[in-house]
């Protein structure tokens, strides 16, 4: 024979790839034969934001999350008529989106709901829960939010990590207890950003599965950082690779605070937002602390300490940005549900550290100051959290 | 004439530029006095300004034109009847379609002749009326006329099924105006789908000579919710806004108004800049009562006389805001 089994599977892969190519076509140009039952048509119309560029005006953003082309009528505000604009087009194909504009004179402080009425008179709804202008993308703004994404994230970490000095005095079993405590901190950290990625994810059009998208992404984030640290010659992470990881993991959870808090100042809830920054900020000189535990015993150069707290920090300015200027739900919920698997990741490695490092004793995770320290490392951050969600 | 000094221009201008502000007030003022018609509320795709309440665009008047429906009185084919009194035939078919409530937005009704509301009627009290019913639609229908006639002549039994017909066949009165309308099961649905329109039954002696226009008050719910998206009258949403009734200042005006909306208890018709007189039901031949706002429940409907005194624009529309809104608001332009 002088085909090997190594070069027939593309051959024999050919005539199963070829009957599904006729099968798809004699889908597409035939029907299923259940079309023609003169049922009107499944419309999908998802608000996905409402934009206040300035007083009088409402901008709409609009995607056709249904089966089927879907075409906007008029437009409701407030249960009345109103004048409006669509562009680039009223009718939407599949996942087609659209900006309708509408100078609605939106009054301050109030809710406002807009409805689409398209063609066949379905109607398709969405909110502002309290009507204020929206920040407009100025360089100005620009820096505002940067330097609030400082305050909720570099700072507090860094602040965190300046208690290294301090926290290296103490014994082992100090060392361990603060192990603990991160674990803890990292545990509440996991169950609060996959929470909020599902939650947001419920409002993302259904056509965009981003709740089993969420959970994926942080199973393949899990994955993917066990591989690294079990990559070629390495035997997992060490002290410092575990604090990096730690950074890392909880910069993507504060890249999800940022957004919330940007979209939270973008959406109106003004006083909410300063709230919300007050509580990440405490909620994150805890981060700071976890950080720096696993480096207890290590002796790092200054230079780690900078980028950790910038690995961890920054992505919370990023995220105001994200939140207050081109916010999207579906690559909030992605970047969330990954800061969730790197969480998680993280709390494995830091358990292992706590076990003994490259030779872990399980026994020593269960002493009692462990234990203790985990409870705590929970019960702070919701504690802190408490001031958040006020 | 004498030579005007430099001292004197600038003594105009400053008189001249307190004045001008003023006098263009006053001008103003005349102006809206001596009945120069007042700007148009709002121009039809308007973004900017006054006006942005209302739909974009325009419904395609080829299948239902509004305007032409106001004055569009359907006298069926004459001849001689039973002692003496005039046969009236009509024809009434009733039939699926899809209309246009708003601009771009389709309704699937149920109509009578193809349109909602269903032909106006019209004949004069102790005419015998035959009308022949056909249902082309896919369900049940019946023609239930409102007025004083036998129990097997009501519409409500038999219910004719698609395919069938039925012969409606009485006496004409009392005079007054009359809303006729489906009344299959579930009389909700068949209501709020389209199948209703008015029978005028004229007095003996006629009424005195005006300009005559029929008004149906009514709703969709197009999305099917039990809440209606569209408010009007005689269907479009905001079509005599868009495209105002014309009307002579001074000619006596009859409305023939009607409320058929379903789902909300009541509906109203407000006027401005003017009063009405109303004739409930249309049963007498004297009007009771002066007045610029009357509400009606579905069913009722009265006669409203008037006169617009001058030029310009005169809203009409329902005084529920919430149904002004979605669509029942229009204009009388009177020259």
């Amino acid at each position: 024979m002088s085909g090997g089994p190594a070069r027939s599977w593309p051959v024999l892969a050919l005539l199963p790839a070829l009957l599904v190519g006729v099968l798809l076509a004699v889908l597409v140009l035939r029907g299923v034969g259940l079309e023609d039952r003169g049922l009107p048509p499944v419309e999908e119309l998802t608000i996905t934001r409402i934009e206040l560029p300035a007083p009088g005006q409402l901008r709409v953003h609009v995607v056709n999350s249904g089966p089927q082309p879907s075409t906007i009528g008029q437009v409701q505000v407030d249960e009345a008529y109103w004048a409006f604009r669509v562009e680039p087009s009223a009718t939407l194909g599949r996942l087609d989106r659209a900006v309708v504009d509408i100078p609605y004179p939106w009054v301050l402080g109030e809710p406002h709901e807009v409805a689409l009425l398209t063609s066949t008179g379905l109607t398709f709804t969405g909110g502002v829960e309290v009507a204020v202008e929206s920040p407009r993308a100025s360089g100005d703004a620009f820096l505002r939010f940067g330097l609030l994404g400082l305050y909720v994230g570099v700072l507090p970490v860094t602040l965190g990590l300046l208690l290294y000095p301090a926290l290296r005095r103490l014994g082992r079993r100090g060392v361990d207890f603060l192990l603990a405590l991160t674990v803890g901190l990292l545990v509440f950290l996991a169950v609060d950003t996959i929470l909020e990625a599902l939650e947001i994810a419920a409002g993302v059009a259904a056509v965009y599965q981003a709740q089993p998208l969420v959970l994926l992404a942080a199973l393949a984030t899990i994955g993917l950082l066990a591989a690294i640290g079990r990559g070629p010659g390495r035997r997992g992470f060490g002290p410092l690779g575990v604090a990096y990881l730690i950074a890392l993991g909880i910069g993507l959870h504060n890249l999800g605070e940022g957004l919330a808090i940007g979209a939270a100042f973008t959406l109106g809830e003004l006083a909410l937002g300063s709230f919300l920054v007050i509580g990440f900020t405490l909620h994150n000189v805890t981060e700071g602390i976890g950080i720096a535990a696993p480096l207890l015993r290590e002796r790092p150069p200054l230079s780690h300490f900078a980028l950790l707290a910038l690995i961890a920090g920054l992505p919370a300015a990023l995220g105001t940005w994200i939140g207050a200027f081109s916010y999207s739900p579906l690559a909030a919920a992605l970047f969330l549900g990954v800061g969730a698997g790197a969480i998680l990741q993280v709390v494995w490695e830091v358990g292992r550290l706590l076990a003994g490092g490259a030779d872990p004793q399980p026994a020593r995770l269960l002493s009692g100051w462990n234990l203790a320290g985990l409870l705590l490392g929970v019960a702070v951050m919701y504690g802190t959290a408490l001031l958040v969600t006020a | 004439m004498s030579r005007v000094s430099r001292r004197d221009v600038l003594k105009a201008g400053a008189a001249g530029a307190l004045g001008l502000a003023g006098s263009a007030a006053l001008a103003r003022l005349r102006a809206a006095q001596e009945e120069t018609p007042v700007p148009r509320l709002r121009q039809p795709g308007d973004m900017e300004g006054h006006g942005q309440l209302s739909v974009v665009g325009d419904v395609d008047v080829r299948h239902f034109d509004p305007l032409a429906f106001l004055e569009r009185f359907d006298r069926g084919r004459t001849r001689p009847g039973p002692n003496g009194r005039a046969l009236r035939e009509w024809t009434l078919i009733a039939a699926d379609r899809e209309i246009e409530i708003a601009p771009g937005v389709f309704f699937p009704a149920w109509t009578y002749n193809g349109s909602v509301p269903g032909p106006t009627l019209r004949c004069t009290e102790g005419d015998v009326m035959r009308v022949r019913f056909y249902n082309q639609g896919t369900h049940p229908h019946t023609i239930h006329f409102h007025g004083v006639h036998p129990p097997r002549m009501d519409g409500v039994l038999p219910q004719v099924g698609p395919g069938e017909s039925f012969t409606y066949e009485f006496e004409a009165r009392p005079f007054g105006l009359h809303p006729y309308h489906c009344h299959a099961q579930p009389l909700k649905r068949h209501i709020h789908k389209g199948l209703y329109g008015a029978l005028i039954v004229d007095p003996p002696g006629g009424r005195p000579p005006a300009r005559e226009m029929v008004m149906v008050m009514n709703a969709f719910d197009s999305n099917f919710d039990g809440e209606n998206e569209v408010y009007a009258v005689n269907t479009v949403a905001f079509h005599y806004e868009r495209h105002p009734i014309p009307v002579r200042v001074g000619e006596l005006q009859r409305l023939y108004l009607l409320n058929l909306t379903e789902f909300d208890p009541v509906n109203s018709f407000h006027l401005h800049a003017g009063m009405f007189r109303v004739n409930r039901t249309g049963t007498s031949l004297e009007a009771t009562e002066l007045t610029d706002t009357v509400m009606l429940c579905q069913g009722e409907r009265h006669i409203l006389e008037f006169t617009l005194e001058h030029p310009g624009d005169y809203m009409f529309h329902a005084h529920q805001s919430e149904f002004t809104e979605l669509g029942w608001s229009g204009f009388f332009h009177a020259a």
